[in-house]
This record gives structure tokens, sequence and C-alpha cells, in this order.
């Protein structure tokens, strides 16, 4: 009986703690941007499509061939000129996807918007 | 539930468990083949870039591995169920709808990649609507888990504990990593990559929970110790699981920017983490009789093998889970090494020895005929993913240093070029060692069985 107990307890403390992370200490960054823009959006949408994140990570998370691009538009080395010349040709690795111009702005517009919510790298990198 | 009597006793389900083992081989074999090609991909750049590009290589191995993981857990659970309980399971049919769902659903995933269709989500990079599939497949498994098993909490021993929670969270957490799919989710990228890593996280527990409780099954069996698996002791390292499997996937997210107890949580619990199977195996070891050890030699060296795995990835998780740490070694190949090192080195092992114990069951005579190729492949596979390991901890040293000195990408990525050449070549030995596991089975199955 015990275990039982005690693993009705876990699951409820889960459960909450589940609703929590999803919803506190996040808002902040809830960008209103991502409501606003239909670039931002179709961006994202195409990120996916294209299945960057086998290749490349936002936040750590992804493959590993390609750059972290998380931080890449306000990278002194790096910003939006550099990210385009990739996104129109692809690289040794990257393959070219042969995008359209508008594509293009629109994945760069969903990466300028990670980039801005990206505080905890920006932080670190100043230190 | 005298388990011992019937050794000789087989059920109709024996041979649909045998199908599933026989799918489970198959899809590590091709996932080793893909991740052989994604080794490549590192070392010589324009390899396959546009027609199998990583972008394809990587989400057919990550996807194949895992697979291999749960099916060959589900395959053992098809033939130890009917066991555990003394009849036969309790849909049939059921058993045969999984296998068929299962393989058409891989094989539309397998067609998705190939034909550049993704969802672009970490680990389930195939289209949405086919993780719809993937838990329809799952439901007459739970069906005849739950329903052969009848489970008794009070009584049941540890490991039904573990393969019921790794049955549950798998529902929870697969359905869980989807919410993306709702605007509060996908409209923010903070809370989009906690989904993926929280429900990830879990996911990856749900797996262990089934790896584990199969591996304390084929202990108790092997070792015919009833008690050691009902023990307090026992079932305070499950909760300790249980507990980690839902808290502890914070210590992915330490450089995401969300609520910071989450991280402090995630670090606590992390502490905990893997101890608790490797001192179970380490116990069990200690208790065995030396009889016992010889007729069961295959399963208990790949076991101890998975513990030696079990303490050089605790080192590792508890090394990374420092956050101080962790915000140099987060994003880079080290923690590849966590996920290849557990995958391969534990789960990997543990499962290949339920494989061999029920294999040695079916057929003892062409098992003890192969024992030699088999430990030929044991040692080899662990010999290389230690170097295999090695050179990926090491890419991921070279990457912290990069970024240390500010280089760009491509400098980097020549500076790693040797780690890479040892990460690949090394990784065409561990796939000859685990060819040389998959077809000792594939020939003790096909071996006759002599009459006795
Ligand atoms: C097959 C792996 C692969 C895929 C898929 C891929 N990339 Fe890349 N990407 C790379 C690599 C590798 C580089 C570095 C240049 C090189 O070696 O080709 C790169 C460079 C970049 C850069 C330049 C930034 C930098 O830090 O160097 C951007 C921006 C970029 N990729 C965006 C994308 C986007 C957006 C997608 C999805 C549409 C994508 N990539 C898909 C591998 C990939
Ligand atoms: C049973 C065997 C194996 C298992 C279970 C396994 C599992 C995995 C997993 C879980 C990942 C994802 C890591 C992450 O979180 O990013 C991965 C990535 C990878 N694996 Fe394996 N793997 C196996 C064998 C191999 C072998 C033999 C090779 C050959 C070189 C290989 C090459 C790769 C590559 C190239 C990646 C991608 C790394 C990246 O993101 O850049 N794997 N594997």
């Amino acid at each position: 009986m015990p275990r039982i107990i005690i693993f009705l307890s876990l699951f409820i403390t889960y459960a909450i703690y589940s609703v929590v992370v999803y919803s506190k200490g996040t808002m902040s960054i809830s960008s209103s941007a991502f409501h606003e823009s239909e670039k931002i959006r179709n961006g994202k949408e195409l990120f996916q499509q294209y299945n960057c994140i086998s290749c490349h990570q936002l936040y750590g998370l992804g493959g590993y061939l390609g750059p972290e691009l998380t931080t890449a538009y306000s990278d002194p080395q790096r910003g939006e000129l550099y990210m385009k010349a990739f996104l129109q040709a692809g690289g040794p690795r990257m393959p070219n996807f042969h995008f359209t111009k508008e594509e293009i702005d629109d994945i760069i517009s969903y990466l300028k918007y990670v980039d801005t919510t990206a505080v905890t790298y920006k932080t670190r990198q100043i230190q | 539930m005298n388990p011992e009597k019937l050794n000789t006793e087989s059920y109709p389900s024996d041979k649909i468990a045998r199908k599933f083992l026989v799918l489970a081989i198959s899809y590590l074999l091709l996932g080793l083949l893909l991740g052989i090609i994604g080794g490549f991909q590192y070392i010589l750049p324009p390899f396959l870039k546009d027609n199998v590009s990583f972008q394809k290589t990587r989400p057919l191995h990550v996807y194949l591995v895992l697979t291999w993981i749960f099916t060959a857990a589900q395959a053992g659970l098809y033939y130890y169920l009917p066991r555990i309980v003394n009849r036969p399971v309790y849909w049939l049919r059921g058993v045969w709808l999984h296998f068929f769902l299962q393989l058409s659903v891989s094989l539309v995933i397998i067609i998705c990649f190939f034909l550049g269709y993704f969802g672009g989500r970490e680990y389930l990079e195939f289209p949405p609507l086919i993780g719809a599939f993937i838990l329809l497949g799952w439901v007459p498994f739970a069906i005849n888990f739950f329903f052969t098993l009848k489970p008794n909490y009070k009584t049941a021993p540890v490991y039904i504990w573990s393969w019921s929670t790794g049955i549950l969270f798998f529902f929870i957490t697969l359905s869980e990593s989807y919410l993306w799919l709702i605007g509060h989710f996908n409209n923010n990228v903070v809370r989009d990559v906690t989904v993926q890593w929280k429900a990830l996280g879990s996911m990856v527990g749900s797996w262990n929970m089934l790896v584990y409780g199969t591996a304390m099954y084929v202990m108790e069996k092997i070792s015919g110790d009833v008690k050691l698996f009902r023990s307090p002791l026992a079932f305070f390292f499950y909760f300790l699981g249980l507990t980690n499997l839902m808290f502890n996937w914070g210590h992915h997210t330490y450089i995401v920017p969300a609520a910071p107890w989450v991280k402090t949580v995630a670090y606590i619990i992390s502490m905990t983490e893997l101890l608790i199977l490797g001192h179970i195996i380490w116990n069990w070891r200690k208790s065995l009789a030396a009889a016992k050890r010889n007729y069961h030699s295959i399963p208990y060296r790949l076991l101890s093998f998975g513990d030696v795995w079990i303490f050089l990835n605790l080192i590792l998780a508890i090394a990374i889970s420092v956050p101080a740490w962790n915000f140099y070694t987060h994003g880079t190949h080290i923690t590849v090494a966590h996920a290849m090192g557990a995958t391969i080195g534990i789960n990997t092992m543990l499962l290949f020895a339920s494989v061999f114990y029920m294999i040695q069951k079916e057929n003892p005579d062409a098992t003890e005929n192969r024992k030699r190729m088999v430990g030929t492949g044991i040692i080899i596979t662990n010999i290389a993913l230690l170097v295999f390991w090695i050179s990926l901890l090491g890419s991921g040293v070279a990457k912290i240093i990069s970024k240390q000195n500010n280089e760009p990408f491509y400098t980097l990525m020549q500076k790693s070029q040797s780690w890479f050449k040892l990460f690949t070549y090394s990784g065409v030995i561990v796939f000859i060692g685990l060819f040389i596991l998959i077809a000792s089975v594939l020939l003790i199955i096909r071996a006759r069985r002599r009459p006795t």
C-alpha cells in the first residue's frame, strides 16, 4: 500500500510541476513579436520543414554537424549578411536549399527573434 | 510464480516474440549503418551532401537505434509475460496487430526521411501525424501487458513496477512532445525548447524503465533469488529512478532562460542518477554462485559490461550536471558521449543480455556452440566503444577550447578533425563488434533445435 501512495504522490507532484514549468517564468520572453509577425512564424515553419535542427542547435538542442544558431544574429563575427550567404548558397557541409529571397528573409526574422530571447547566453558572454 | 520449472514450456506468442526480436535487430543493423554514414559526413565534407545529407542520416540513425531499444524490450516482454503468469498472453492477435502497425509505421518514417518530409523536432524528426500512429501501435502492447499480467502492485516485484511505469510514461511523454502544436508553446521559443527537453528527457526515463525492468527480470531468473527484486531497497531505488524520470530533465535546460528553480531541482536530482542500477547489478553479481555464472556466462558478461558503462556514464552525467561546467559542455559532443555512452554501453548491453537469455532458453545447444563468437563480439564492442566515447569527449573539449578563443566554426571543424576521425573509425569497429552479436543471434535462432 505505501508503494502505491508514494507513486501517486510523485505522480501528482509531477503533474503540478509540469503545469508550473510550462506557464511560470517564461512569460517575459513570450514575445508578442511572434504573434504580430507572419514572417517569424513562416520562418519557424521553414526551420522545421527543412529539419535545420538535425545539424544546428537552438539552446543546445539539435545535431552537432553545424554551428549553434541561438545568438548567430547578434554575433559580431556572423550577423545577418553572413547568415544570408549560407542560406543562399549552402556551405562545404550545408546543402543549398534553393530558398527564395522571401524564405530567406523569413528564416532570418525567426533567428533574429530567437536571438532576442537568448538573455542567458548574452549575460554569460559579457561576464 | 515459480518460473524455474517452466524452462521447456512454450507459448503461442513465442513465435511472434521471435519476430519482434528479428525486427529489433534489423532496426539496430540499419541504424548502425546510418550512424556510420553520419560519421563519415563529419570527416568527408561533401560525402552524400545533397542526396543523403546529415539532415536525413542523423534522424534516421536516431530513430532506428532508439526503436531498436524499445522493440528489443517489447520482444523480451512478449516472451517473458506468459512465463511470469504461467498462461498465454491475453490477446494474441493484438501482438500481431502491434507487429504490423510497428513495421508499417517504421517503413513510412524511413520513406518520409528519404523523401525529405520532416517535422523538424529533435529526435522525433518525422511529420507530426506519424506520432499518432506510433502511439496507436503501443495500444495493443499496453493491453497485452496489463491484461496478461493483471499486476497486483501490493506484492509485485519491482521489475513489474518498472515495466508498467515505462509504458505509462511512453504514452505521456510522446503526447507531451506534441504540445508544440498548440500556440502557447509554438509561439514562444523558450517554451518550445523546454517542451522538447522535458518530454524527451522523460521519454529516455521511460525506455530506461523498460530496459532496467528487463535486466532485473533476467537477473532474477539467472540467480533464482526471488527476494532480490522485492526488497525495500530495490523499491527505494525504483522510486529514485522514477523521481529522476520525472524531474531530472531540467539538467538539459540550464542555459534556457526559464524559471531558475527548475535548474536547482534538476541538479539535486541528477546527482542520484544511475547510482540506482549500478548498485543493483553490483549486489547481484556478488550474490551469484559460480555455477550459475558459468552456465549463463553470456548474459552475465553483458550485464557486467553494462555495469561498467553505468559507472563511467554516472561520473560523466554528474560532472556535466554541475551548472558551472554544464555552461561549457552543453551543446558539444560531450552531450553525444553521454547519449551514445548510455544507449550503447548500458541499454544495448542489457538488452543483448535479455536477447541471449531468451534464445539460450529456446536453444541451449546452439547458444553453447556460439559462445566464443559472442564473447569476441562483446569484447570488440566494448573496447571500441571506450575509444568511441573518449573521441566524443575529446571533440567536446576541442569545441570548448575553441569557443573560449572565439574561433569561427570552420577553424573548430579543422582542429577537431583528428577527433572526428577517431570517432568514425572506432564507430566502424563498434559496428563490427555489434554485427558479430547480431549475426550470432540470427545463427542461433535459425539453428535447428536438437530433440530432447
Ligand atoms: C546537413 C546539415 C545542415 C543542415 C540540414 C542545415 N545546415 Fe546550416 N550549416 C551547416 C554547416 C556545417 C554550416 C557551417 C558551414 C559549412 O561547413 O557548410 C552551416 C551554416 C549555417 C549558417 C551560417 C551561420 C554560421 O554560424 O556559420 C546559417 C545561418 C545556417 N547554417 C542556417 C541553416 C538553416 C536555417 C537551415 C534549415 C533551413 C540549415 N542551416 C540547415 C549544416 C547544415
Ligand atoms: C547501438 C548503437 C548506437 C546507439 C544506440 C546510438 C545512439 C545515438 C543517439 C541517441 C544519438 C543522438 C545524440 C544526441 O543527443 O545528439 C546518436 C547520434 C549520432 N550517432 Fe549514434 N548510436 C549508436 C551507434 C553509432 C555508431 C556505430 C556510429 C558511427 C560512427 C554513430 C554515429 C552517430 C552520429 C554521427 C550521431 C550524430 C551526432 C550529432 O548530432 O552530430 N552511432 N546516436
